[in-house]
This record gives structure tokens, sequence and C-alpha cells, in this order.
């Protein structure tokens, strides 16, 4: 399909004799907003790391954008166009916010060592752009108040916006999303379900995420992926998983 | 024939300076074990090991083994209180600050040292007159003996401290998990207390046993033997008692080679040279486990 | 943006003041002949500790073998000046690439290593560098160098100096500085913002190297014998508790810990034991109060009265 922006064909992931994903074939299209859930040690944050480069898949080829990105470093992916979070928050934590957010712009940054060491040439134009780029991103996550402060001084909920500022900082065509609700009340998790729906459509994104609050995955996502024991077991939309006897088997327990 | 004899010979002279290492490598790689720290205070307590066997054989005239098991004693507890007033206050502290802080111990230990013993090296009498004994032409003189009999047995010792003793299950423990140790009800401090204790006590025999083989000490002499001996811990795999041996006696054998066959010059860099090959090709060392960190 | 312009300039105006006052009590023979030595020292010290700190403080890389790349730089100078009577700069500029370029080699398979691995291979690559030396009889083995031309002057250090300072606080005001630093928080999530964490490693590697390279070949020339031993890893120590003392990750910081420990040192040159037991003390003492050094991460321009001169916060 020409409408396919990352495709994983016959992916597995065997850790000494574990095979903690196997058989994994999914796609996502263009513009879609796809979740992927299961049990806790289903495998779904090793499919995210072996889609973003940190671990490579034992057998089986991932392609983003018609190409495969099977053994390229986490950093090239990136600058492929994929970004992502983390399940375990992991910013610059003694960096101020506005400088977690600069970082990301990095290899968008158009100048060379020696006009940063001596501040010629395009340095100042281009520290300007990037500062007022990453402001307007801070503001979309209502976080402009809190540039100067350092990140891990942040409360909980504004660490995961955060995260997500700085991922899209690097501006991605693929979003992954690692669990962004985690340890969020209900209020918070609702504001975050508008404001993924709101970015996607402003940025033009297509966004992959992992969650445990079923609310979420099934509020905003088009389709969604199961998985369990490392194989995806049902996918659909969200009605369909809802009543897929499978899932509910892995969920709720007991035979089906 | 000549040349297998010399080569013979070399191997005696290494497994001899390898027991050393050895030695004090076991140190290392307990207390790396146990709070990874590169506890670079360490070579300096074998050098106060070396000092306190001197002592007890010129000025109270003890013969070897009383003065063995003085030092031993002695710089164990010296250990015990560098460890409870230098590292101690330090535990949650980054580990860049408990670096710094050996390092400034090693400092404080070897210049307080000068100041009483004065800088210049002193000569350790000479214990074992001519005594050696020649298998086919290869010498292996009453020091080399002495050296290779005591270690032997203090790693007879150890291995039964650490593998049939309370303390020791503990030690291995904690030095596998320090914090499910303590849900354990293992007392983590009087463990690493215990640990510091025991590694600093086999340095100092370490320490004497090279004043009798070398005849001479000094305030500085623990610096390199310090390093090297971390070498041996690193080649072995850090943490793994049975390591630091193995690594500690390649590290003597390929010194004694180099020196005997190359230069002299050059034996403290093929040491290094060695680290170098082993961080790049099996950081973990020789027994050491690959991990990896979990995104 | 025009501030940071505006506060260079205003960094470069103090400097040249106090260059002027400096070098009035220098040609008044105000200073003794050993404080004059010392001012040196100093200048080569910072040079020395804000080039680790790029590696250590900014980028989060354990080096302990700085003093060896100091070496290189001093033995490439000192055989370019005396035995090929190359001018001062050229000696000093091939020092400085020699050191580079070998930190770069160097830098390039050690810096997979982490943490206390890192730090020990550094450390060996340091002695090994300095065993190297020792046996070449070219450079006059262990006995050292003789006959060094006594090029280094108050001029050329304090200028280097302030080249060093620049350079290193423009580079990591930058994006490359900005990579280092997310490097030194995270570098997972460097790599996943599109860090080439490997890249960046060696640069700031190969950059430290290379001005711990000029350092030595200014260091070299204040002497007329130069020996390996002026090189060993409690050399690297030495410059690694500079920046320790002072912050690891503010410019600011190295230089006071380098002003501190030289004056330490010099101070107390009288009495060689109790100088290295206060010093030992001093340090235990520190990392037990302040072991995020003297200044943390903080910037002078960014304390009091001096915040209100220099505008706007961050590091600039």
């Amino acid at each position: 399909m020409a409408n396919e922006l990352l495709k994983a064909t016959d992916v597995s992931e065997v850790f000494g004799g574990l095979k903690a994903v196997s058989d994994f074939n999914f796609h996502i299209n263009k513009g879609e907003l796809i979740g992927l859930i299961g049990p806790n040690g289903a495998g779904k944050t090793t499919a995210f790391n072996l889609i973003t480069g940190v671990y490579q898949p034992t057998t089986g080829d991932i392609t983003f954008d018609g190409k495969s990105i099977v053994g390229l470093k986490p950093y090239q992916i990136t600058q492929r166009g994929i970004a992502r979070t983390f399940q375990n928050i992991r910013l610059f934590a003694e960096l101020t916010v506005l400088e977690n957010v600069k970082i990301a712009f990095h290899f968008h940054v158009k100048y060379g060592l020696l006009e940063s060491v001596f501040r010629v040439g395009r340095y100042f134009k281009e520290e300007e752009r990037i500062e007022e780029e990453a402001r307007k991103l801070l503001k979309i996550f209502h976080l402009e108040d809190k540039a100067e402060e350092l990140a891990k001084n942040l409360p909980y909920g504004a660490q995961r916006r955060l995260e997500i500022a700085r991922a899209l900082a690097a501006k991605p065509k693929l979003l992954l999303l690692d669990e962004p609700a985690a340890g969020m009340n209900p209020q918070e998790t609702k504001e975050l379900m508008e404001m993924i729906a709101w970015i996607r459509k402003e940025f033009g994104l297509t966004i992959l995420l992992i969650e445990h609050d079923m609310s979420l995955v099934m509020g905003i996502c088009e389709r969604i992926y199961v998985l369990e024991y490392g194989m995806i077991i049902a996918q659909g939309t969200p009605a369909d998983i809802k009543n897929d006897p499978e899932v509910i088997r892995a969920y709720l327990g007991g035979e089906a | 024939m000549e040349f297998t004899h010399q080569v013979l010979q070399q191997l005696v002279n290494g497994i001899s300076l390898g027991s050393i290492y050895a030695l004090i490598a076991l140190g290392y790689t307990m207390i790396y074990g146990i709070i990874k720290l590169i506890n670079f205070a360490h070579g300096d307590i074998y050098m106060v090991g070396a000092y306190i066997g001197f002592y007890a054989i010129t000025q109270a005239k003890l013969s070897i083994v009383p003065a063995l098991l003085l030092s031993f004693v002695v710089t164990g507890i010296l250990g015990m209180v560098v460890e409870k007033l230098a590292y101690k206050p330090l535990r949650h502290a980054p580990r860049i600050s408990v670096l710094i802080t050996a390092i400034g111990v090693s400092f404080f230990l070897e210049y307080t040292s000068m100041y009483f013993v004065s800088p210049t090296p002193r000569t350790f009498p000479a214990m074992f007159g001519d005594v050696a004994i020649n298998i086919g032409g290869i010498v292996i003189n009453g020091q080399q003996m002495l050296i290779l009999g005591i270690t032997a047995i203090l790693m007879v010792i150890l291995t039964y401290v650490v593998h049939r003793t309370k303390t020791g299950k503990a030690m291995r423990a904690a030095s596998f998990d320090t914090e499910t140790a303590q849900l354990m009800g293992i007392d983590s401090d009087r463990i690493i207390s215990i640990t510091f204790g025991i590694g600093s006590s086999l340095a100092a025999v370490a320490g004497v046993l090279v004043g009798v083989y070398y005849n001479s000490i000094d305030p500085l002499m623990g610096i390199m033997p310090g390093l090297k001996a971390f070498v041996a811990a690193v080649l072995g795999g850090i943490g793994i008692l049975p390591g630091a041996v193995v690594g500690g006696l390649i590290l003597g054998i390929v010194e004694a080679f180099v020196s005997g066959f190359v230069s002299s010059t050059f034996r403290d860099a093929a040491a290094f040279a060695i680290l170098i090959l082993v961080l790049l090709f099996k950081p973990t060392g020789i027994f050491g486990k690959n991990t990896k960190e979990k995104v | 943006m025009k501030y940071l312009r505006k506060n260079d300039c205003i960094m470069l105006g103090f400097a040249i003041i106090l260059f002027a006052v400096l070098q009035g009590l220098i040609t008044g023979r105000v200073l003794s002949s050993f404080w004059q030595l010392n001012l040196l020292i100093v200048g080569i010290n910072i040079i020395m500790a804000v080039s680790l700190n790029l590696i250590n403080g900014y980028t989060g890389q354990f080096s302990l073998g700085h003093a060896g790349f100091m070496a290189v730089g001093a033995y490439v100078g000192i055989v370019l000046t005396t035995n090929f009577h190359m001018p001062f700069a050229v000696a000093l500029l091939a020092g400085g690439v020699a050191a580079g370029f070998l930190g770069f080699l160097i830098g390039i398979p050690t810096l997979r290593l982490r943490g206390d691995y890192l730090a020990i291979a550094t450390l060996g690559l340091g002695e090994i560098i300095r065993v190297v030396i020792m046996n070449i009889d070219y450079v006059g083995g262990a006995a050292g160098f003789k006959g060094i031309p006594h090029h280094t002057n108050f001029a050329w250090v304090f200028f280097l100096m302030l080249f060093a300072l620049f350079f290193i606080k423009n580079f990591v005001n930058s994006n490359h500085g900005r990579a280092c630093l997310a490097i030194r928080e995270n570098e997972i999530a460097a790599e996943s913002m599109g860090v080439n964490t490997t890249k960046f490693k060696v640069m700031a590697f190969t950059i430290g190297a290379a001005f711990a390279g000029v350092a030595g070949g200014l260091f070299a020339h204040c002497f007329y014998l130069v020996s390996p031993n002026s090189f060993t890893f409690m050399q690297s120590f030495n410059y690694l508790i500079m920046v320790v003392m002072g912050g690891l990750g503010s410019i600011t910081g190295s230089i006071a810990g380098a002003f501190v420990v030289t004056f330490i040192s010099a101070a107390l040159a009288s009495w060689p034991e109790f100088r290295m037991i206060i010093y030992a003390l001093a340090l235990i003492l520190l990392m037990f109060y302040r072991p995020q050094g003297l200044f943390g991460y903080m910037e002078v321009t960014n304390m009091g009265i001096l915040r209100k001169i220099f505008r706007k916060g961050g590091r600039n």
C-alpha cells in the first residue's frame, strides 16, 4: 500500500532464550492514530525499542516510508522522522525546560562547529529561530512560564508533557508515545487526550501509542493492536477489540 | 633448551609477582563489588601494611609469621576505620564524589606516612638467606615459596569464608544487590565494613610479602601496584573473586615476560595495554557476564 | 540574541583590564619570580581544567588521562622549537593538533565505555603515553628533555587561556554543546532526539585533548628541562580535582578551581608533606560538605550584581 508509513514484517526479538516479541506483523498508515495495548510484559516497549533502533530485531524487517530501518542507529532513525517518549521519563533533568526542547532541534540546526565557537555566520540567526520555535512548542504544552526551570523540578504531569514537546521538536512524521498518561489523574488524562488529538491535526502527525488506560485508547485510537506474550492476538477498531473474546481472555484471565 | 629454561624461570617469577597482585586485587574487587567504588586508596593500605610488617620485624623483633598476622589485623582495622570515616558518610552521594574522596584518602595515607616514616626507602631485613630449591635449573627461592604458600593458604581461607559462613553469604548477597540484601535483613553497613576489613588485610599481607621479596619499601610504593591490581580485577571481571586471582596471575606472568624478554621499562605499559585491550574487547572481563541497560 | 555579543564584549573588556594590571605587576617587578612563574602555571592550569571540564563536566565522560595529552603537546612543541627552531606559535599549534589527533584516535574506541571503565581506560592510556615517551631516546627518555628555549611569557599564556575560555564557552552554548549536555544528562534520550552520541563524545574529547596539548606546549617552554614525570596520572588527578572543586559543568568553577589549587600548592611549597596532607583533607571535606563544587553549574555571569551587567540567564 502506498499509504503505509511504518510496516513491520515477521519481526521477532530473542533475549537469551526468551522470545520477547515474535511474528510481529503490523502496519501504520499515514495520518493514523494507532494504539498498542496488552498486559504487563507483553512486549509493547520492546516493540517500541525495535522500531526506534534501541534493539535490533533477531529476524524480520521494519520499513519506514518504504525504506528499511533495520540496522540503523537510534539517532539515524530519529533523523528519518520517528520520535518517541519514554515510559520511565527520560528528560535531561539538570537542564532547563527550554534547553530540553532546544536539544531536540539538534539535527535541524544548520551551522557548523566554527560558526558556533566564533559566533559568526548563521549562528545568531539559527539560535534565534530555535529559541522562537522552542517557545512556541512550550506554549502549546502550557509550559511557557516554566521555560527557565530545571526539568527535574517540574511536577509529574508537566514532565510528561515536556517529553511530548521535546519529541515534537525533532519534527517527526511518526510519533511514538510510551504510556503518556501513566500516573496522571483522570482530569489530566482527559486534557492529554485532547492535546494528542490536537497536535496530530496541527502537525499532520501519525501516532502510535502504548497505553494502559483503556478509556484513553478507546477514546482516541482508530485502530488497536493487542499484544500478549510477544504476539499480536487481535487487531481492529476499538469496537471490535472491546468484543474480541481473545482480548477479554487476555485481560480478564480464564478460558474464553 | 636455554630458551625453555628461561621461559619457565620467568613463569615462576611471574606467578610470584602475580600472587601479590592477586592479593591486592581481591580487596579491590570485593570493595568494587559491594559499593561500586574504585578504591584508589587500596594501594596505600597495602603500603601501610608493608610498613607495619617492617616495624614488627625490625623494632619488635618478631619473626615473619607473627609480623604478617600483626599487619593483617592492624591494617584490617585501618581499612574499616577509613571506610567509616571517609566513605560511609557518602553512601548516597554521586559516584564521582566518592571517587574523589578515595583520591583524597590516598593522598592522605601517602603523605601522613611520609611525614612519620620519612620519604627514604627502607630496607627490609633479609629473611631467608640463600634458601632455594632448584628443579632442573629452575630456581624457586625462599621468598617465592613464602609468597606462594601464604597466598595459597589465604585463598583457601577466603573461599571458605565467602562460601561457607553466614557473613560470607551476606557479602555475596550484598554485592549482588545491596538494596534487596538489606530488605532480607542483612545489615549492609556491617557487611561493607567487614569487606573493607578483609580486603585491607589481604593487601597488608601482600605489602609485607613484597617487602620480603624486593627488600625495599617506601611511602609511595602502593601507587603502581594498586593500579595494576585494579587492572587485574578488571581483567578477571570486576566483582568476581576467582577473576581477581586469575587476573592477578596473568598480569604477573605478562609483566615477568615483558621485563625478561623485552625491556623492564615497558613493564608498566604492558599492564595498561592489557587493560585497554580487555576494555575494548570484553569490558566485563574474563569471567564477567554482559548486562544490557533496560530502556 | 544581541545581548550575547554584548556580553562577550564586556567580558573581553574585563579581561584586557585584568591583563594590563597583571602585566604591569610583572613588568614593574612587584611580583617575585616565584609568583610570576605561578601566575603562568595558573593560566596553564585554567586551560587544562576548562578543557577537562568540557569532557568530564559538560559531556559527562569520565576522563583521567588529561596529563597524557598535555605530555604529547609538550614534547611535540619542544622538539619543534629546540631541534627544528620553529616559531613558538607553530610549535604550540602543532602540539595542540597532535594531542587532538591522538585524542580523536583514542576516543573512538574508548568512549564506548562508561563511567568507571572509561576512567580507568583513560588513566591507562595516559600512563602508556608517558611510558612510551620515557622509552624514546630522541627526547631524552626518563631523564628528560634539556635545553628548551624559554618562550612562554605571561601574554602568551593569558591570551591563549582567554581563547580557550571563549572557545569552550561558545561551544557549550551552541547546538554542539547542547548535544554534549544531553549526552551527560541521559545518553539514551539524547540518541533518541537525533544526537549522534559517539560523534559528539569524540568531538568533546578531541577538543579537550587539543587544548591540553596547547597547555602542554606552554608548560614545557616555561622550563629548561621537562621530563615525563611531570605528566603522571597524579597530574591528571590534579586537573580533575580542579574541575570538581570548582564545579563540574561550570567554566567559572574551573577557573576558580585552577586558581585555588595552584595557589594552595604554591603557598605551601616549603612544607611538601603538609601541603599534600592539607590538600587531601580539603578534598575530602569538600566532597562531604559541597560535593557539587564551589560553583555547581553556576556561572559568574548569573550571579548577584554581575547578572545585571550581563543580562539574561542561561549559560552564556
